[in-house]
C-alpha cells in the first residue's frame, strides 16, 4: 500500500539537479505529501523565485514515482517562503563532503559592511576564509576562498 | 480590466524590465564577480516577474498565460516605471539605478506582506528575502564608488543626478492604487516615502554623495507612456515570440 511515509522515503532518491548530492527532501523543498482517495499530491516550493530547476524537479518527481507505479501530481507553493533553516542536518553534511560550505547563521542583511560571516573551509576546515563574491554559480550560493589551503569553494548562503 | 490585475502587472513589469536590462550585462560585467552578481539579480527579478505574471493571468481571467503577458503586449501596455528601462550606462549608472530601485522595493515588499490578497503577500514574502540581498549589494557598491576615487565619485554622482528625475515615479499613485488600497490589497506609497527618503539619506551620507537640487521629475511609465528605450528593450525581449509565435522551450 502506498503511504505518505513511503512517498517521503522515495523522494529521498530524487536529487536536486544543480547540487546532485542533495535530495529534494534534504533541501527542504518538499513541503507536504498528501494521499487522498489513493491520489498522491506532493507540494514543493522553490528555493529562489528564479530557480530554473523547478519544472525539472516537478517532472523528475512524477517520472520517478511513475517508475514505481505510483501516479502523483505536484503542486507549487510560494508560502511559507523557503529558508535554509529547512536544510536537513544530513543535507548539510552531504554539502560539506561535496565541497560546498553549508549555511552559517548570518547577521541581518540590513547591516551594510557587516563583519563577514565566518565560513569554515569545507576542505581543510580552516576558519581563515574570505568572501570573493556575494553571488555564485547558482542563486543559492556565494563564492569564497580559503586562505589556508587556498582552495576556492562555494558557500550555500543563508536565507532567512 | 480590474484594478488588481493592473496593479499586479505594474509590479511584474518593473521586475521584468529591470531583469531584462541586467541580463544585457551577461558576459559584459566589469569583473567576473559583478557579471555573476548582476545576472543573479536579473534571475531573481525575472523569477519574481514570472510568479506575478502567472498570478495576473489567473486574475485577468481572459485565458492568457504568463508568457502572453510578458512577451505579447505592446509598448503602451507595459506599466513599469521609467527608472527600470534606463540604459545600463557605466557600472556607476547600473548600480545607482539598482540602488534606487532596491531601496524602494524592500520597503514596498515589506508593506505588501500584510496584503489581504494571500498570493500577493506570498510573492512579497518570497521576493523580500531576495531583494534585501540585492539592496545590500547595490548599497555597498554605491558607498564604495561614492567614497572611492575622484573618478568613481564623479561618475556615480553624475548617475544619481541623471536618474533622480525618475525616482519620484516609484511613488506614483492613481485610481488603480486607490482601489487596491481600499480593498486592503495594495500599498499606500505615500506612507513609504518618508521612510524611503531616510533610507536613501543614510546610504548617501556614507557614500559622500548627494541628490541633485534640481527637482524636475519625469513620470509616465505607470500609465504606459515610456521613454524611447522601452521599445528597444521589447524588440529584443519579444523577438523569439514574434518570430516563432507560440514557441516554447
Amino acid at each position: 500500500m502506498v503511504t505518505e511515509e513511503l512517498i517521503w522515503t522515495l523522494l529521498e532518491e530524487v536529487s536536486d539537479p544543480e547540487i546532485p548530492v542533495l535530495s529534494i527532501v534534504d533541501l527542504g523543498i518538499v513541503r507536504s505529501v498528501n494521499i487522498v482517495d489513493e491520489k498522491v499530491e506532493i507540494t514543493i516550493t522553490p528555493t529562489y523565485s528564479g530557480c530554473p530547476a523547478m519544472k525539472h524537479i516537478e517532472q523528475a518527481i512524477i517520472e520517478f514515482l511513475a517508475e514505481k507505479n505510483i501516479q502523483a501530481s505536484v503542486v507549487l507553493t510560494l508560502s511559507p517562503a523557503w529558508t535554509t533553516d529547512w536544510l536537513s542536518e544530513s543535507g548539510k553534511n552531504k554539502l560539506r563532503e561535496y565541497g560546498i560550505a553549508p549555511p552559517e547563521n548570518e547577521v541581518d542583511k540590513s547591516v551594510l559592511f557587516a563583519a563577514p560571516t565566518i565560513v569554515p573551509c569545507p576542505l581543510c576546515a580552516s576558519k581563515d576564509t574570505r568572501m570573493i563574491s556575494q553571488f555564485g554559480s547558482t542563486a543559492c550560493k556565494a563564492h569564497y576562498q580559503c586562505s589556508a589551503c587556498m582552495e576556492p569553494f562555494d558557500y550555500f548562503k543563508c536565507l532567512k | 480590466m480590474n484594478s488588481i490585475y493592473k496593479y499586479i502587472l505594474r509590479i511584474a513589469d518593473d521586475s521584468l524590465i529591470l531583469g531584462q536590462r541586467l541580463s544585457e550585462l551577461c558576459g559584459h560585467g566589469p569583473a567576473i564577480e559583478e557579471d555573476i552578481a548582476l545576472t543573479n539579480i536579473a534571475l531573481d527579478l525575472i523569477g519574481q516577474a514570472t510568479s506575478l505574471y502567472e498570478y495576473a493571468a489567473i486574475v485577468g481571467g481572459e485565458g492568457k498565460t504568463a508568457d502572453d503577458l510578458a512577451f505579447l503586449r505592446f509598448e503602451r501596455e507595459y506599466t513599469n516605471v521609467l527608472l527600470v528601462e534606463q540604459p545600463n550606462g557605466d557600472f556607476g549608472m547600473t548600480i545607482a539605478r539598482q540602488w534606487f530601485f532596491d531601496s524602494f522595493r524592500v520597503l514596498f515588499y515589506e508593506a505588501l506582506l500584510t496584503s489581504t490578497d494571500q498570493q500577493l503577500a506570498a510573492i512579497a514574502a518570497k521576493s523580500l528575502k531576495e531583494t534585501k540581498y540585492h539592496w545590500k549589494h547595490s548599497s555597498e557598491w554605491l558607498i564604495r564608488l561614492g567614497d572611492g576615487t575622484d573618478e568613481s565619485h564623479a561618475r556615480v554622482q553624475k548617475s544619481l543626478n541623471y536618474l533622480h528625475r525618475y525616482t519620484e515615479e516609484l511613488f506614483f499613485m492613481d485610481e488603480v492604487d486607490a482601489d487596491v488600497i481600499a480593498q486592503g490589497i495594495g500599498v499606500d506609497l505615500l506612507a513609504l516615502k518618508p521612510i524611503y527618503d531616510q533610507k536613501i539619506e543614510e546610504v548617501l551620507l556614507q557614500a559622500t554623495l548627494e541628490l541633485p537640487t534640481n527637482n524636475w521629475k519625469q513620470v509616465g511609465g505607470r500609465v504606459g507612456k515610456h521613454s524611447e528605450h522601452l521599445g528597444h528593450i521589447l524588440s529584443e525581449l519579444q523577438y523569439m515570440q514574434r518570430a516563432y509565435p507560440n514557441m516554447e522551450w
